[in-house]
């Protein structure tokens, strides 16, 4: 049954939001520390368990492959809804803060990724200090 | 009722499935264009995404709203469908069918990663705030929360005192950020290595705006999304832990 695939979605999401929201209160911040990480986490644990086979596989499975599709046109709906005439009216200082902060994170992507790709914990632990 | 009446209220009625609709059209025509006009060079999924952000500028300019298109009042079901629980919603679906292996990999990669790019995007932010002349431990401190993403800036501005104009002007540096993410990854993926899922995972610790790594990988492999949204989704509250504390503080004791 499709829906099965679709609730077993919807409650990796209620309960990694969940968590995610205690944590945030746990340590005093006012927003979802990782809720959506830990669902995603819930999300490939349970499809790699013998017990879930049977809301992951064949039809129920497309209930969530359905939202998976949608997930592009949902980041369109997402990309409209955005207030981009604040981004522009923000004058120069927020342009270049912005702009910035985009390129000297794109240069620092291929230099983290070698973090891990060494097998060797001491140059782990060099790279992550350097960083 | 008038012919006009009739059609709004039946828009409004409808705004979630006008929204299917409505984006639906946006992608197919988006695909066409690049098809036809870019022989396939530029991604359909950027071509959409980018034509998403242009209706909401308009959007914007003809309602005075903050959510773009959403303030219209017949497409108003373009903010349901584009807002936070579907996007949410989305990106977890898009965990199926990924290795609990490839995660374990890029494990350690993704945590440094994510410390190191509130650190970056916050001292990036705050420098500019210094050349730009701000000397105020506090504005310098929003500022540089807004380059982290637009939920840091205003939660940081709020808890140290900032005035409404530095949050919003933090408000703008963080959607800067954001859009430049959506359009630009595209562009770099190849020259910054983003084509596995360990440089996903640190793109995005690295990025850590949740919409800007959403749309930024979906145009350029949806494939990556997972694992860029894995990280992704720590950043903002790392960042709203780090703002106001060690952040403020450090800049506060060198201004």
């Amino acid at each position: 049954m499709i829906i099965y695939g679709v609730a077993l979605l919807s409650t990796c999401l209620v309960i990694g939001m969940l968590v995610g929201e205690y944590f945030g209160v746990l340590i005093g911040v006012q927003a979802n520390v990782g809720g959506v990480g830990i669902a995603m986490l819930l999300l490939v644990l349970t499809c790699n368990l013998k017990q879930f086979k049977p809301l992951v596989d064949g039809l129920s499975g497309d209930g969530i492959k359905f939202w998976s599709a949608m997930y592009i046109p949902i980041v369109v709906a997402m990309a409209a809804r955005q207030n981009v005439v604040a981004a522009v009216d923000g004058g120069l200082l927020a342009l270049v803060a912005g702009v910035a902060a985009v390129l000297v994170s794109f240069a620092l992507v291929p230099v983290l990724s070698k973090i891990g790709s060494h097998s060797t914990d001491v140059e782990e632990s060099q790279e992550g200090g350097v960083s | 009722m008038g012919v006009m009446e009739v059609l709004e209220v039946t828009f409004v009625r409808n705004g979630l499935v006008v929204a299917f609709a409505v984006v639906g059209i946006t992608v197919w025509f988006s695909y066409l264009i690049s098809n036809k006009l870019t022989a396939g060079r530029i991604h359909g999924s950027a071509i959409a995404i980018t034509l998403g952000l242009v209706f909401a500028y308009f959007g914007g300019l003809f309602t005075g709203g903050n959510t773009g298109v959403a303030d219209i009042t017949f497409l108003a079901g373009v903010g349901i469908m584009g807002g936070g629980m579907f996007r949410d919603f989305a990106i977890v679906s898009t965990a199926f069918g990924v290795h609990l292996s490839e995660l374990k990999k890029a494990g350690l990669a993704g945590v440094v990663s994510i410390f190191a790019g509130v650190l970056v995007s916050f001292i990036v932010g705050a420098t500019t705030a210094v050349l730009f002349g701000y000397t105020d431990p506090v504005a310098i401190t929003t500022i540089g929360a807004g380059a982290v993403t637009y939920i840091v800036g205003p939660v940081t501005g709020a808890a140290i005192g900032a005035s409404s104009e530095l949050i919003a002007l933090s408000v703008a540096a963080g959607l800067v950020k954001s859009i430049l993410v959506m359009i630009g990854t595209p562009m770099v993926a190849k020259h910054i290595g983003l084509n596995n899922p360990q440089s996903a995972m640190v793109f995005g610790g690295l990025m850590g705006t949740t919409s800007g790594v959403a749309g930024g990988l979906a145009a350029t492999d949806p494939k990556l999304v997972p694992y860029g949204a894995m990280t992704a989704t720590f950043y903002t509250g790392v960042g709203c832990l780090m703002g106001p504390s060690v952040l403020f503080l450090t800049v506060n004791a060198m201004f």
